[in-house]
């Protein structure tokens, strides 16, 4: 090694300081360029709730994944770049309606949701599942056997499960209200204690 | 393809480096956030398997440039914005800074190949690509790169001349 060559990296290394003020402002930067401009095509931010942290992401449609920490955020967002658009950014702003009332239902101050829904990631017979969930009222519960006759497909009651299950928007399409015939609770994407927890809030508001 | 997000994570950083590199520490951000809109603009469209930091590092080199005319046809200088102070370590006459400054100092292509090799962290065959010339010539170019600004940054006459 040449010791010239290693003052320079010496002085090459200082330029490697940590400026995380400067990445902050410059990343909010992007996030209003790319939204004035139109290219930002999946907004995402983390909100803290009684159940845990919630992934919410947002296209311009509307409010299209809300995720559970037992998901696992990072891979939702990877699935998101693939089926929607790479075009990811966390930008908290595009939230902040959505994250207001979701944090006034968990406080009991909201029994239904105003926010607009983008229901793309669901198809078929799943996605007529999910508009007969947003019929189930707050405090309310149905069996999956009723919300595949509702769906049109009385046979289909396992299917009605799976696409519950499979519900790209927790929470807000309440599939956290539907229960088993056999008066038992069912599985959920968060988990039964969480599935619990919710009938409980809205039992007790 | 990776979110978008997480390419500003690991990527920012560098590219960071690399517009301060071109242009010193205070007309860097308009150099990097014209980076990374075009990047985002283009993402979708990039081949999977494409080398991102190299990738990015084309497009801020384009951007830098165009900031570096623009900054030549209107030489004002432009006032710090009120809501976006300079941290302490990019504040005039700071060791960062002159630092960035002595970079300034280089020739295009010493300094390119200093900033994309060392700041940026690509071997030097992707450093050849972005300077269209050889492996060995922008090896060189860094070596050389590397003397000058040392001899720069300590105000010591260049063993060249």
């Amino acid at each position: 090694m040449n010791t010239t060559e290693d003052h320079g990296a010496d002085m090459i290394e200082q330029l490697f300081y940590d400026d995380s003020a400067a990445q902050e402002r410059l990343h909010d930067r992007l996030v209003a360029a790319a939204d004035a401009e139109g290219i930002l095509d999946v907004a995402y931010r983390s909100i803290d709730t009684p159940v845990g942290p919630l992934l919410l992401a947002a296209t311009d449609q509307g409010l299209v994944r809300v995720a559970y920490a037992g998901e696992d955020h990072d891979s939702v967002l990877t699935t998101l770049a693939q089926s929607i658009s790479p075009r990811v950014l966390n930008a908290p702003a595009r939230l902040d309606a959505a994250a207001r009332e979701i944090d006034e239902y968990f406080t009991g101050r909201r029994v239904s949701f105003d926010m607009p829904l983008d229901l793309r990631l669901s198809r078929g017979f799943r996605r007529e599942v999910l508009a007969q969930l947003l019929g189930i009222g707050y405090g309310k519960t149905a069996t999956y056997a009723w919300v595949a006759a509702a769906a049109g497909s009385p046979k289909a009651v396992r299917a009605a499960g799976s696409a519950c299950a499979a519900n790209p928007i927790p929470v807000v399409i309440p599939c956290h209200r539907v229960v088993r015939s056999d008066g038992t609770i069912g599985r959920y994407a968060g988990g039964s204690e969480i599935k619990k927890a919710l009938l409980a809030l809205e039992a007790s508001a | 393809m990776k979110p978008f997000e997480q390419i500003v994570t690991e990527h920012g950083p560098a590219i960071l480096r690399v517009c301060r590199a071109a242009l010193g520490p205070h007309d860097a951000d308009d150099a990097w956030s014209e980076t990374f809109l075009a990047a985002l603009r283009a993402y979708p469209d990039l081949r999977p398997g494409s080398n991102i930091e190299a990738w990015l590092v084309t497009i801020a080199k384009r951007k830098a440039i165009d900031q570096y005319r623009a900054r030549a046809r209107y030489p004002v200088p432009v006032p710090e914005p009120p809501e976006a102070p300079a941290p302490p370590h990019d504040q005039p006459g700071s060791a960062e800074t002159e630092l960035w400054e002595a970079l300034q100092e280089l020739p295009d292509k010493q300094r390119e190949a200093v900033a994309y090799h060392y700041l940026a962290g690509l071997p030097y065959a992707q450093v050849a690509e972005i300077l269209g010339n050889s492996e060995a010539a922008a090896r060189r170019a860094a070596a050389d790169g590397i003397k000058k600004f040392r001899a720069i940054y300590k105000g010591e006459p260049d063993e060249h001349h």
